[in-house]
This record gives structure tokens, C-alpha cells and sequence, in this order.
């Protein structure tokens, strides 16, 4: 199982825990995390990222193992520890405002 | 018993304040959606316990909540897992997608700018029907939904209205404003900032602007143009829907004629700059409003909260002062912050930027604040409970 942790706002959406396991058949990247979260979770659906586009939201980032994969192509491999739960995925909201 | 429920949305939460009839007690409940933008908060006037939400925020956007049991609990409408025969998922929600060629409109330095959806900045439910729902969203555009929130579908009519020469207020180019005709189910009224008034006579289906009368000098190249102009407002009485009343961004307007022309109607007013306007509840001529400074400062005349109240349609305007703060207050009021409700003697209620709920029993006569503290103050609307 995959581990996301989710930021505070979407954990009361979705009204879940600070971390959601997720089923992922196939090969575990950014995207399909992702697509896995939202068949589970659709109220998620347009939070994260866009409804048509599936592009990240702007003030929506991507951790992995502590590496910052926002920038990264959705087909982006997850490191292992990601793969086999030793870490989350991590989906944080991005410090912005004034 | 029967009695009031205030709806009221915040920049950090909706809150609901309850009172029996008499209007003496509130009970405050909130904030639901904690440190949410909440848009606006609305009930079916079919169904008093079916509520619908705009939840938003600049992190996660669009959220669409649904209430059956009048706020006590909610759900996002599509939110939860459907297991379909195939595997594939179906759950949907919270999507607004603008139908066809997405098209642009005009940017602030005059160049041409794609559609983008950004919030819902009303709701308003149908008035037969509490699973229909219409949206006002910014990018401007109409939506609706039939299946009490889950799908939404825009009427793409109204963006062929000259959109491409709609542009963006201070506040964004937001469609603000939906009246519903419950004489005529086909006729609807929507107001954008900063395009217009705009009307439908079949369903949604063609849309035309009604800005005839409409000047704006300080805002357009072309005082009179058929659109462009910055209305912050629209009312009507129930019983008389060819009668509506306007706060544009300068002067409160008026039309006898379901918008086909409209006149100024903004009299004895200190200042006729503002944002919401509403009818009593039993007096299509009593209107109110509150009139604000602008250009830049938007806040009341001279420090003093005063709501004026016009029982001749316009034109002849009392200022309301008995319960309000008459000095060092610099707040505002927005659109959407003002409402009534329908019992024997009229209640006007209304939020401001610093918190406060103000309501009025005795149809604005004098006033009480309900709520002190709150956040700022989005959106008032107000159920009147058999």
C-alpha cells in the first residue's frame, strides 16, 4: 500500500486521518498516486490538481522521501520507499500569502 | 414555533445563527468549513433543510457542500466512492467546466484572456426544485445543476452576450447576482461584474443584456455601452418581478420593465456608491441599501453605519441610524451581505467586513448586532422556518 499524507485542509474534506493508504496497480508514479487517490477519494478531485488539465494546482507541492516533485512529469517514478510504504507521499500546501 | 436561520459566510468559515420568531435570542453555530472561503450559503425555498455551500480557498479551490438537515451536517455532493460495473470510477464533484470553445474576454490592459473558473460566488436553488441549483462563477458564467450539486452544466449562451468585451472588476470578473421569475419559469436575471445585467426569456438557453439607461463616465470609454458597466446588486419583489432594482457601482437604479430601461433612482442618498440592495419582504416599494465611500476607501460616510431605506422605489431615502455605530466605524458591506426575511414585521439583516451581523426586527428601524465577532462577512441570507 501507498501512504499519502494529505495537509490539514483536505484531511477534513476528505475527512480522513493525517494519512490515507492507497492501492496502486502498475508502476507507482506521481500520476497514478494520484489518479488512485482521487477513484478513492473524489471529493479530492480538483483540489490537488486540475479537473480537465490534471495540472498541479499552483500552491500545491509534491514531497517524496524529501525530495520536492512538483515540477516533476506525472509519469515521474516514486523512489522505493515510497513504493513500499517505508515513506508517505507527501502533498502539502505550499506556504504563500501575504 | 416558527423562526429565522441567518446563513452566513465568512472568509474563514460559514456560521448559522438561529432565533425563534420573535428575534430576541440567536444561538450562533459555527464555523463549518473552518478557514474556508465561504462565498455564500443558501437554502430551496421548497425545502428549508436542503442548504447548499460555496467552499473555496486559493490552495485547494472549488467545493461544493450540501446540507439536509439545515447545517446541522454536510456532505460534498459526489464526494464519496461509487463501485460501477467496470471498474471505473464515477464519483464526481465540485467540477465546473465551461461548455465549447472556451473563448476570452477582455483583460484589464485591454488584450483578450482565456475563460478561467475560479470560485462559485452565489448559489441560488431553484425555486420548485431542491435538487436544482444554479452557480454564479467567476470567470463570469451561469451553471446548473439538476442532481442537488453533484453535476454542473454552464447555459454557454450567456458568454455569447459580447463577452469577449466583459472585463474584470476589482473583485474579478465574477458573476455575482441570480433572480429567479417565479412568475415565469423561463426568465432568469444575472448581474456581472464588471459586463452587467443580463436576461434570459427561454431557460437560459439565449441571454441579452439589459444595461439600457446604465451610464457609467467614470468607468468606460463609452458611458452608455451595451455592456461593460459594473453592477454590484440586483433585487426584486417576488410579486412583481418586471420591477428591479440595481446597485451599480456608481447610482441605485431602477427598471419598471424587467430591465429593458432603467433610471436613476438614487435621490437624497449621501453617496450612491455601494454594493447590496434588497426589497421588504411585504413592501415591493420599501428598498434599502447602504451607501458606501469610494472611490477608494469603501467604507461608510463619515464613520457612521447607516442603512437608508427608500418606501416610495427610490428616489426619496431615510437614513437608518437607531442600533448602529454612528462614529469610527470603517467597515464595509458587501454584495451578497444583505437579506430579509419574511415574517409579519419585516427582518433585514446584514453583515460586515468586520464581523458583525446586524438584524432588524422592525424593518430596519432599529437594529441589533447578532454577531460581534465573526470573520469578514462574504454573504447573508436569511430562511424564514414555518
Amino acid at each position: 500500500m501507498i501512504r499519502v499524507a494529505l495537509p490539514h485542509h483536505l484531511r477534513t474534506l476528505a475527512h480522513v486521518g493525517k494519512e490515507v493508504e492507497i492501492q496502486v496497480d502498475g508502476t507507482v508514479t506521481l500520476a497514478s498516486v494520484l489518479d488512485a487517490l482521487e477513484i478513492q477519494y473524489p471529493v479530492l478531485r480538483g483540489t490537488i490538481r486540475d479537473h480537465g488539465t490534471h495540472q498541479r494546482r499552483p500552491f500545491i507541492r509534491f514531497f517524496a522521501c524529501g525530495q520536492d516533485l512538483s515540477q516533476q512529469p506525472p509519469d515521474t517514478p516514486l523512489p522505493d520507499a515510497i513504493v513500499t510504504g517505508a515513506e508517505p507521499f507527501r502533498i502539502v500546501g505550499a506556504m504563500a500569502g501575504g | 414555533m416558527s423562526g429565522v436561520r441567518v446563513l452566513v459566510g465568512t472568509h474563514k468559515g460559514a456560521f448559522i445563527l438561529t432565533s425563534t420568531e420573535k428575534r430576541k435570542r440567536w444561538k450562533i453555530s459555527g464555523p463549518y468549513f473552518a478557514g474556508w472561503e465561504i462565498y455564500h450559503v443558501n437554502g430551496s425555498p421548497v425545502d428549508p433543510n436542503r442548504l447548499y455551500a460555496s467552499q473555496t480557498s486559493g490552495w485547494f479551490g472549488q467545493v461544493i457542500q450540501r446540507s439536509n438537515d439545515g447545517g446541522q451536517t454536510w456532505e460534498a455532493p459526489g464526494g464519496e466512492p461509487e463501485k460501477m460495473p467496470d471498474g471505473m470510477p464515477r464519483g464526481q464533484s465540485n467540477k465546473f467546466v465551461y461548455e465549447g470553445e472556451v473563448g476570452t474576454h477582455q483583460w484589464y490592459d485591454g488584450t483578450q484572456h482565456p475563460w478561467e473558473f475560479k470560485r462559485v460566488w452565489q448559489l441560488k436553488p431553484s425555486l420548485t426544485d431542491p435538487d436544482t441549483v444554479y452557480a454564479g462563477v467567476e470567470d463570469a458564467a451561469l451553471f446548473r445543476s439538476t442532481d442537488g450539486g453533484q453535476t454542473w452544466h454552464e447555459f454557454p449562451g450567456l458568454r455569447k452576450a459580447k463577452g469577449h468585451l466583459w472585463q474584470p472588476g476589482a473583485g474579478g470578473m465574477c458573476l455575482h447576482t441570480i433572480l429567479l421569475d417565479p412568475h415565469n419559469p423561463d426568465r432568469i436575471f444575472v448581474a456581472i461584474s464588471a459586463a452587467g445585467a443580463f436576461r434570459t426569456d427561454d431557460g437560459g438557453q439565449t441571454w441579452r443584456p439589459i444595461n439600457n439607461g446604465l451610464k457609467s463616465p467614470y468607468e468606460l470609454p463609452d458611458s452608455v455601452a451595451e455592456v461593460g458597466h459594473c453592477v454590484h446588486n440586483l433585487a426584486m419583489h417576488p410579486s412583481r418581478p418586471d420591477v428591479l432594482f440595481m446597485q451599480k457601482h456608481w447610482d441605485v437604479m431602477r427598471s419598471d420593465n424587467c430591465g429593458d430601461v432603467w433610471h436613476e433612482v438614487s435621490g437624497n442618498l449621501p453617496t450612491d456608491f455601494g454594493f447590496p440592495i434588497a426589497v421588504h419582504a411585504h413592501e415591493p416599494d420599501t428598498i434599502y441599501v447602504v451607501p458606501i465611500k469610494s472611490d477608494s476607501e469603501h467604507y461608510p460616510p463619515d464613520g457612521q453605519l447607516r442603512v437608508y431605506r427608500s418606501r416610495t422605489g427610490g428616489n426619496e431615502w431615510e437614513a437608518l441610524t437607531k442600533g448602529l455605530p454612528q462614529s469610527d466605524c470603517y467597515v464595509n458591506v458587501l454584495r451578497s451581505a444583505l437579506a430579509v426575511d419574511s415574517l409579519d414585521s419585516c427582518g433585514i439583516y446584514f453583515g460586515t467586513t468586520g464581523g458583525q451581523v446586524y438584524a432588524s426586527a422592525d424593518s430596519g428601524d432599529s437594529w441589533t448586532a447578532i454577531a460581534r465577532d465573526l470573520p469578514a462577512v462574504l454573504s447573508v441570507e436569511v430562511q424564514t422556518l414555518p
